[in-house]
């Protein structure tokens, strides 16, 4: 079990209903994308939020990464929808 | 080589900060400055909700900006950005590069804001004029393809 601090923003947020917290991730959880598949099976929430698992983005420590890379020693670890400034 | 990046909340005043980014200096031959505005959509928005992710916003367009000047081989780059309500009218990014010819100015501004636009977190939520929801806007492919054009050189 590994302890990390996730943050969420944008309709991400929303619709998890929280914009972070800490979870304890199972040894199964490697990639970011094996992140994205467990917190799917928290509940409804996170259900509708990462619905459409290939357009979340995630960062980690703040830079980006792609959904195949590890997240073995990140200490915060976020996920949002793809950005839309400028 | 100078870069300054600012996330904020304030408006931003463009002559100052060309200003700032020419003074005292002769060896500037171009700026190149570009300012993205809140608009109306004819009539139909009442705002612009800007959120952000706080210290990656920074950290990201830093290393745009850094990429750009290193590319360019600029004398300096600017890039602010704000966030939270934006009226129709009102500022919301500006990027300033300085080189000593107008071509590599250009093409600075230029990939800056590309990759601004596609890589650096920012996301907008419209208000509608008229109270309707209108929610998130959703980030286009034509984005996508105005910063990958800077990799198939």
């Amino acid at each position: 079990m590994a302890r990390v601090d996730l943050v969420y923003f944008a309709w991400v947020r929303e619709r998890i209903g929280k914009g972070e917290e800490s979870l304890d991730l199972p040894d199964s959880v490697v990639t970011a994308g094996d992140l994205l598949a467990y917190l799917k099976t928290l509940g409804e929430t996170y259900e509708a939020a990462l619905e459409h698992e290939n357009v979340i983005r995630v960062a980690l420590n703040q830079e980006h990464v792609d959904h195949d890379e590890p997240i073995a020693g990140a200490r915060e670890i976020a996920l949002f929808p793809p950005m839309t400034g400028g | 080589m100078t870069v300054a990046v600012r996330v904020q909340r304030e408006d931003f005043d463009l002559a100052a900060e060309v200003e700032a980014m020419s003074a005292g200096r002769q060896d500037i031959g171009a700026i190149v400055t570009f300012s993205g505005l809140c608009r109306d959509e004819a009539g139909t928005l009442s705002a612009l909700e800007l959120e952000h992710y706080p210290g990656m916003a920074e950290a990201e367009i830093a290393r745009i900006c850094h990429e750009a000047v290193k590319r360019f081989d600029l004398q300096a780059a600017c890039a602010i950005h704000r966030y939270g309500r934006i009226a129709p009218g009102e500022n919301i990014v500006l990027v300033a590069t300085a080189s000593p010819h107008r071509q590599a100015a250009f093409d600075g501004a230029s990939f800056i804001m590309d990759f601004l636009k596609t890589s650096a977190p920012f996301w907008k939520k419209e208000h509608a004029a008229d109270g309707e929801r209108r929610g998130w806007v959703n980030a286009k492919d034509a984005d996508d393809s105005a910063r990958d054009r800077w990799s198939k050189d």
